[in-house]
């Protein structure tokens, strides 16, 4: 597909950069958040600008390694790399980070972050199915409530956070409408489009334009004609986050004639059903509500993931699933025979794939899924 | 007419021609060149067969090596070898093959369809590059490890790292630890490794190995140890690859 809104995605980092660099000279503040447990609405309730900081890229990993140890999750190592260098904007014109107590790894990396940034940790429960883990995280939610207000030197009303619940509800239905657009046969979207689109908008620091952008793509791609992928594989990606310069797994697919129709991931489809509840008295509980319902293979158990993958098989008419775990993960990768096995009680080629940032095992990879591929059909 | 099935792996390239119910065999090292070694295939595929280029019906290629090939159509080595083990040995449900660089557990149906797979990941454990650099540890050739082993004296090999069985071979060498020995243990660690890789997808049917390797009747001796069944070795298992690319050639 060729839009030319497709192309704004692909620059909105780039472009992003330059404007938070300007609202920076004005005084706006710049929040920094790794994983999609932050609470966002309240970073656009204190008035500053949200952006994403999970690393995608293999580049700084080999200075991160010089702290960290070598047997990581790229994600992680990554994260911590761009950090380190000061290679990367975003991080260079937050504030303040955001972190979460999703992983071990992510925890402990958090306090070395302490050293070259102010970092405020959430603790995440991870008892998914407890009252006291609700309860615990309301008080988390209250509690990063005042370090921003503390930091920012501003007050949050119950207001704000109402409207920017309205604000990050109207975005994920958007984006939910393009991601659905590959339930058609055939997709509308390649993958690394889809990407694109889902990744980028992370990188965003005009919420408004970025929300427009998101609901005229999805009618200007319902109006393309569609070239590429009829009559391919369709699969479905699930596990570890992918991001830009992590896309590997995508791209293969899609060179060896698969077609990525859908991704169960932190930037695909995970959050995208998770709505934040707006007719209650206290918008605090009702994000903490939305945000424990999240299926991160940290919390336990983790139903909800394996109905959402299920939902998704049938939703996208999916003829085979890769799940893919980066190096070190041991959630995802347990999760990982849980997903093989619903995948062959569907009777639908299922890969589990174990990797990390850097090309050196492509070629091994490239084999299995072009087997995968020929299972289909 | 004929059809040509080339495996070009990462240390062997193979190749089969089917002309008129007779079968050719060619097997030539890689090399640095897949491109060179594909090219020499079909030279003597076709001079054993006594025919023309032009009599090549159809070319299907498969392994590492077969992106460097700008002929024939390609195929993954996992189905070349479920389609070729289906045609040499039915009632094979299982294939465990074993190459240069990497190992995998293939689950067939009776017809030689793929019904689920698993693959070592980047690591040398369990792969023939685990056996070559044991074997140069103790001075011998890859080829001769099989006859070398002495299964009564066998030491276990606890590291799983091919880096750092090596460090242990040259230790247990050191300390006057008899050679056949020390072999029986490589071969336990690769049949462990591999074995349990296949336990985890689920043995279905009888037992087939395939693979250079499956040349090494001690690696054989121990997975069919580890798995507690018999493991058939079929003749030229270094083909079996090859083989199924030529039939899936014959198919069109």
């Amino acid at each position: 597909m060729t839009v030319e809104l497709l192309e704004d995605f692909a620059r909105m980092r780039e472009v992003s950069i330059m404007k938070i660099k300007d609202a920076k000279e004005t005084g706006q503040k710049v929040v920094g958040v790794y994983c999609a447990f932050c609470p966002q609405e309240l970073v656009l309730a204190a008035g500053a600008i949200p952006v994403s900081l999970c690393g995608t890229s293999e580049k700084p990993i080999p200075a991160a390694e010089e702290v960290l140890p070598r047997n990581l999750c790229p994600l992680i190592k990554s994260s911590y790399g761009f950090a380190a260098t000061d290679t990367c904007p975003f991080f260079h014109f937050s504030d303040l980070v955001v972190g979460e107590t999703t992983c071990d790894g992510k925890k402990k990396m958090f306090e070395l972050l302490q050293n070259i940034k102010p970092v405020h940790v959430m603790q995440l429960p991870h008892l998914s199915e407890v009252a006291a883990s609700t309860e615990l995280w309301i008080k988390e939610l209250r509690r990063l409530r005042s370090y921003l207000e503390e930091q920012l030197n501003t007050e949050i009303s119950d207001n704000a956070i109402w409207a920017a619940i309205e604000q990050i509800n109207r975005e994920t239905l958007a984006t939910k409408a393009i991601c659905d657009l590959n339930q058609m046969d055939p997709p509308l979207l390649s993958g690394l489009e889809l990407l694109t689109v889902t990744f980028s908008r992370h990188f965003s620091n005009d919420r408004a334009d970025m929300l427009g952008k998101l609901e005229d793509l999805e009618g200007q791609a319902r109006g393309s004609e569609i070239v590429a992928s009829a009559g391919r594989p369709r699969v479905l990606l699930t596990g570890c986050p992918v991001g830009i310069g992590s896309e590997k797994v995508i791209r293969l697919v899609e060179e060896a004639g698969g077609a990525v129709v859908a991704m169960e991931n932190c930037s695909g489809y995970k959050t995208l059903e998770l709505l934040c509840e707006t007719g209650g008295d206290d918008p605090i509980v009702a994000l903490a509500h939305k945000y424990m319902r999240i299926p991160c293979s940290c919390m336990s158990p983790n139903r909800y993931r394996f109905d959402l993958i299920e939902k998704m098989i049938t939703d996208f008419t999916i003829d085979a699933v890769i799940d893919l775990t980066w190096q070190a993960c041991h959630t995802y990768n347990i999760e990982a025979y849980s997903t093989g096995k619903l995948a062959r009680e569907k009777e639908i080629p299922f890969l589990h794939l174990e990797s990390d940032y850097s090309a050196s095992d492509v070629e091994n990879i490239k084999i299995r899924i072009e087997a995968l591929l020929e299972m289909v059909g | 007419m004929a059809v040509v099935g080339l495996d070009i792996g990462s240390v062997a390239a193979k190749g089969v021609m089917l002309d008129e119910g007779r079968s050719h065999l060619v097997l030539v090292p890689t090399g640095w060149s897949p491109r060179d070694a594909g090219k020499l295939l079909i030279d003597s595929l076709l001079s054993r067969g006594g025919c023309d280029s032009d009599e090549v019906e159809n070319i299907v290629t498969t392994g590492y090596g077969k992106a460097a090939l700008s002929y024939g159509r390609a195929a993954s080595e996992i189905k070349c070898h479920a389609r070729g083990i289906a045609a040499l040995c039915p009632g094979v449900g299982t294939i465990i093959d074993i190459g240069g660089q990497d190992s995998k557990v293939i689950i067939i149906d009776e017809r030689g369809r793929v019904l689920d797979f698993a693959m070592n990941d980047k690591c040398a454990a369990g792969t023939g590059r685990f056996l070559q650099i044991s074997a140069t540890a103790l001075g011998l050739d890859v080829s001769e490890l099989g006859a070398a082993e002495q299964v009564d004296q066998n030491i276990t090999i606890n590291s799983m790292c091919t880096v750092f069985a090596e460090s242990e071979i040259i230790g247990l060498l050191a300390q006057g630890t008899d050679k056949g020995g020390i072999v029986a243990g490589i071969h336990g660690s690769v049949g462990k490794r591999v074995a349990a890789m296949a336990r985890r997808l689920g043995i279905k049917g009888q037992v087939a190995f395939t693979g250079g390797v499956a040349m090494n009747t001690g690696v054989s001796r121990a997975l069919a140890e580890e798995l507690g069944c018999p493991v058939m070795v079929p003749p030229d298992c270094q083909f079996t690859g090859a083989l199924g690319a030529a039939l899936l050639a014959q198919e069109g």
